[in-house]
């Protein structure tokens, strides 16, 4: 826009003044439609097959697919575990923040590469490991079999995978937040008398609310979708140990694609109101930060 | 409320912050701790309030030793160098913070929150900004609101550090002032950390000036000025000119010419540094006596009532600055190449270690 606020000698010739970062126009829309081509082929295009087959026998096959008992139990299943494992993670993910931005320790550098791992190995993967660890002939099988406790292909074992896999989203959202925000206003609140509780959810928390928030939708989406890591654990037991994703799965397989895409589209609506509530929180986020406009160098007087 | 600072050793790994460190402040005097970035003020205001742990040495608050206790037991107010103002509450919810916090059996009631918080705005000028968020204040109503909300808590002793380091220069001279009249309404022992001489030297009752971990000198700002202790004092305030020579028998060899220097007559042959304020100087178009230093005008400013001038000697080529009154500048018509002889009214000597 301050292009067009430049005034040019008439000499010089009739050449559009651009800013130095800015391109010419045919660049900017051959860029623009390429992404917006692009997005539309790969995401747009998905989305809206998965609701067209879903409703492609009509609503009544549609309800039918999603009301029964299998469906239903996988439905609560999902949110079962997305029950335990957000507020796990979000204990797990503010301890871990906190701890890293607010003290230092050795080996700090390795719990925060550790944190990421779950994002660096494949969920399949991460399946293996608790198979690894708890299946029947794992390092600790045996000794759950003597006692009764069932981890692999039950709930608590697609609990385990599920958390891992989720771990680092909440930590990874606040870490950067808090380290911008820096100890002093923590130390501010100790002097003025305030324990350490009343520092956590009187001056830290408040700052960090939306990020955390932002983290938590992230964690629950995560937790609702995941598939690599619950299919190798979970066992595919129909109305006992299947998830929304797994029983999506189950029911492709079964060429029953009507169901399967109707199954389907739940998770796809529930992606869509996460995708509609992180918008929300970034739009607050903004609001907020733009209401500060004060900077240090306002000049002021002081009545004397 | 007085504080007394004694033996204090601080380091972080090799560097030593704090090399026994002793220091006095009586009750209700403002304080300032002087000194470069590293030379360890912040650490000892910061290990005053509990902040930071010292590795050895004590700090007693009116004789009462505060070494361990916990910093929320400390009763300090604390000012910092960037406010650290809550920024989710409003300015008055700031200040209220310290009253809140209080255990339940001591916490005053709302009535009485509210008398206190609304008080200590209107004594910072603030109450009609008591809804604001910190965000929407300039650096000057911010550095109030913290003043305020650390004054809110009744604290034994005041510390704050460089309280006004991240404002402009107009608002810096302004807070100044104002810090000064407000420290004489309140009247609590204050100590606050600058690198600036002059806010030092404006604003406090008493200078301490620190160098590399340890106290160079402390004292009120006129004998720090006027009499500095050491050759780092001398060169850290105010603006000064460097002689290196030999002291011999109470004379300083520079050059050709020899300063006085009647301290050192038993001296002989020994390395020393001659300091001269910018103003002690005396410049006359011919040599007077032997003190007198041959040099050439280089350079001019000449705004305001002092001219700056600088001026090469014509032995050895170093140059010095010279600060003249106005009066004195036009009626010797020194303009640009002028030669001229400089001496010295005023010396102070100081061997140099070998």
């Amino acid at each position: 826009m301050a292009t067009t606020a430049l005034s040019r000698p008439a000499t010089t010739a009739p050449r559009a003044i651009i800013r130095a970062t800015g391109e010419s126009r045919a660049v900017r829309w051959t860029l623009t439609t390429i992404a917006l081509v692009f997005l539309a082929l790969t995401l747009l295009l998905p989305l809206v097959l998965v609701f067209a087959q879903a409703l492609a026998k009509g609503l009544p096959t549609y309800w039918a697919a999603i009301k029964e008992p299998d469906a239903l139990s996988a439905a609560k299943l999902t949110l079962l575990i997305a029950s335990i494992v957000v507020p796990v993670n979000l204990v797990f993910g503010v301890a871990a923040a906190w701890c890293i931005t607010k003290f230092d320790f050795p080996g700090k550098n390795l719990l925060i590469t550790l944190i990421d791992l779950p994002f660096a190995v494949s969920p399949v993967i991460s399946g293996m490991i608790f198979v690894l660890l708890f299946g029947a002939h794992g390092w600790f099988g045996a000794w759950l079999l003597a006692h009764d406790i069932k981890i692999i292909f039950a709930v608590p074992g697609i609990v385990l995978a599920t958390t891992f896999v989720t771990a680092p989203f909440i930590a990874r959202e606040l870490i950067p937040l808090m380290q911008e925000q820096g100890t002093e206003e923590e130390e501010a609140a100790i002097v003025l008398g305030a324990g350490g509780w009343q520092t956590f959810f009187r001056v830290t928390l408040p700052n960090i609310k939306w990020g955390l928030l932002y983290g938590l939708i992230l964690c629950n989406a995560r937790a609702m979708g995941e598939f690599g890591a619950v299919s190798v654990v979970s066992g595919h037991i129909r109305g006992e140990t299947n998830t929304l994703p797994l029983h999506v799965e189950i029911l492709y397989n079964e060429y029953a694609f009507a169901a399967s895409f109707a199954v389907a589209s739940v998770l796809t609506l529930l992606a869509l109101v996460t995708l509609g509530l992180k918008s929300l929180v970034e739009w607050q986020q903004r609001h907020v930060t733009a209401e500060r406009p004060g900077t240090d160098s306002t000049p002021e007087r002081i009545a004397a | 409320m007085s504080i007394e600072v004694r033996n204090l050793r601080k380091s972080f790994g090799d560097f030593v912050a704090l090399d026994n460190i002793s220091l006095d402040v009586p009750g209700g005097e403002l304080v300032a701790l002087l000194g470069p970035s590293g030379s360890g003020k912040t650490t000892l205001l910061r290990i005053i309030a509990g902040l930071e742990p010292a590795d050895q040495g004590t700090i007693h608050f009116h004789g009462e030793d505060a070494t361990r206790q916990p910093v929320r037991e400390r009763q300090v107010g604390f000012v910092f160098q960037h406010y650290a103002l809550f920024r989710h509450m409003s300015v008055f919810e700031n200040v209220a913070f310290g009253l809140r916090v209080k255990p339940r059996a001591v916490r005053p009631s709302e009535a009485e929150i509210r008398e206190t918080v609304m008080g200590l705005l209107h004594l910072v000028q603030l109450d009609v900004l008591a809804k604001r968020r910190p965000s929407e204040l300039s650096g000057g109503q911010r550095q109030r609101v913290a003043l305020a909300r650390a004054l809110a808590v009744k604290p034994k002793v005041l510390l704050l550090d460089e309280p006004f380091g991240a404002l402009d220069a107009k608002v810096r001279k302004e807070l100044r002032r104002w810090l000064r009249r407000l420290h004489e309404e309140v009247h609590v022992t204050s100590v606050f950390v600058t690198h600036d001489q002059e806010e030092a030297l404006e604003v406090s009752d008493r200078v301490v000036i620190m160098n590399e971990g340890r106290i160079e000198q402390s004292g009120t700002p006129e004998e720090v000025y006027e009499r500095p202790a050491t050759p780092f004092v001398y060169g850290f305030l105010g603006d000064v000119n460097l002689f290196h020579g030999r002291i011999h028998e109470g004379r300083v060899n520079i050059g050709a010419s020899d300063l006085e220097a009647p301290e050192w007559a038993g001296a002989s042959d020994q390395a020393g540094v001659a300091y001269v304020r910018t103003y002690d100087v005396e410049l006359a178009p011919a040599r007077s006596d032997a003190s007198s230093l041959e040099a050439v005008v280089r350079h001019v400013r000449a705004f305001g009532p002092v001219v700056r001038l600088e001026l090469e000697l014509v032995d050895g080529g170093r140059t010095i600055d010279a600060h003249i009154p106005r009066a004195q500048f036009d009626s010797q018509a020194l303009g640009k190449g002028r030669r001229v002889y400089v001496s010295p009214t005023n010396v102070r000597v100081f061997a140099q270690p070998s």
